[in-house]
């Protein structure tokens, strides 16, 4: 279908985005590769839409003391050839090469994935593993909040209005596992697992397999994988998709964390 | 055309300003206004490739791109690509080894596959199914398209 009718501005800097977003019935675009798509089918009818891909500096992927900082309108593309990513953050590497595909990843950005939280999305999931902190900017200044705070339900999240997300941090882990299953390559994951261990244990998030990323708290404190497994009926009750029953989902969650359990563990 | 934006962008080498409603996405632009009707329309929601045009550089879908956000890109399409003989070594091999019947999905499929042969990459035919991923062929199930593309990636030495 073709979208609805809407108005269209580029800010060119980040105050005139602030000023766009506070427009009535304004949306965000960056990449565009979900919101588009809604649009085309009449999901959504903004009457603004506000592009900040012309704001370069959100685009950074920039090295500090404690993390790796990727500006929100880093491409998957950018961070999928970004030594800095496989270097400092090989989980986010790994799952890069998960996300949709390469006419997709050339445009779709990481803020627009986080800010969107597709349940069945890749990077919120790592985010939550990693404990990743969303820097969201506003007109005095950014508000940081940690990833186990942002995601707030199906597709939402703690940005307020008149925000702008604007870049996200991750500490550097140099243990990860990434793992999703999907029907075909680039598809949606029926579920999917992104987990970190260190000297403190182990953080083991699930995606696809709930309203929001899933952190497996009771699977993560077990010492074997039997254990594991069977604790990992208390931290998720996938919901059932049009073709996996909720029992199905949470089955392949097993099956998943039997695959990253070794790598895991390793004692450190 | 209460919402329409001068645009200006560069299409297959010619400079066009057109004004544009924003709601337009670029490959309707570049049916309806130019008339290169080699990108090919099929789903609208980025999940078929038939759309794919490369914008600065870079394969994208034409679908998920709105025509005023190319203000100041250069675009090319499977007609830009085909006048220049860029793809004339994807084209020969798709032709020899039958890697289409209806055509529907050719022209994107071209553009996606070209995207791999310019990265001089030498990939495994795992990875050209993954590159090729994104583009849904209905007629010939994909065989021979890997087939054309590993073949021309193996002729360019």
């Amino acid at each position: 279908m073709k979208a609805p009718p809407f108005a269209y501005a580029k800010a060119k800097s980040l105050a005139e985005a602030f000023d766009l977003i506070e427009r009535p019935g304004a949306k965000i675009l960056a990449g565009g590769q979900s919101l588009i798509p809604s649009l085309n089918m009449r999901l959504a009818s903004p009457d603004l839409l506000v592009d900040i891909t012309g704001l370069r500096d959100l685009g950074v992927i920039d090295l500090r003391p404690n993390g790796l900082r990727i500006g929100a309108l880093a491409t998957h593309s950018q961070i999928e050839s970004s030594e800095l990513v496989a270097r400092h953050v090989p989980l986010l590497a790994e799952a890069v090469k998960h996300v949709a595909h390469p006419a997709i990843r050339n445009r779709g950005t990481i803020g627009g994935s986080l800010a969107l939280a597709d349940p069945a999305a890749e990077y919120p999931a790592c985010a939550l593993a990693l404990n990743a902190t969303i820097v969201l900017a506003h007109r005095r200044g950014e508000r940081r909040v940690s990833a186990g705070n942002f995601f707030k339900g199906l597709f939402e999240t703690d940005v307020r209005p008149g925000e702008i997300l604007a870049a996200v941090e991750f500490p550097k882990v140099d243990r990860s596992v990434f793992l999703e299953l999907s029907r075909r390559q680039g598809d949606y994951a029926i579920v999917g697992l992104a987990g970190v261990a260190d000297a403190s244990g182990k953080r083991i998030a699930f995606f696809g397999a709930g309203a929001t990323p899933m952190l497996a708290v009771n699977a993560a404190k077990e010492n074997t994988l039997e254990g594991a497994q069977r604790a990992l009926s208390k931290d998720l009750n996938p919901p059932a998709d049009l073709y996996h029953s909720s029992a199905t989902k949470l089955h392949l969650a097993k099956v998943l964390l039997s695959r990253a359990w070794n790598t895991l563990s390793k004692p450190h | 055309m209460e919402h329409a934006l001068e645009t200006t962008l560069t299409v297959n080498g010619q400079r066009v300003t057109r004004r544009i409603e924003p709601r337009q996405h670029l490959v309707d632009f570049l049916r309806e206004e130019l008339g290169l009707t080699g990108s090919h329309i099929g789903c609208e929601h980025g999940v078929c490739g038939a759309c794919t045009i490369r914008v600065n550089g870079e394969i994208v879908r034409g679908c998920l791109m709105l025509a005023v956000q190319a203000d100041g890109c250069t675009v090319e399409t499977i007609e830009g690509l085909t006048d220049s003989k860029e793809l004339a070594p994807l084209q020969k091999a798709f032709h020899e080894r039958n890697a289409l019947q209806c055509g529907f999905c050719t022209p994107g499929m071209l553009m996606a596959a070209q995207d791999l042969v310019r990265s001089k990459a030498k990939p495994t035919r795992d990875e050209i199914r993954a590159h090729i991923s994104g583009n849904y062929c209905r007629c010939t199930g994909y065989q021979s398209i890997v087939d054309a593309i590993e073949e021309t990636l193996n002729g360019q030495g």
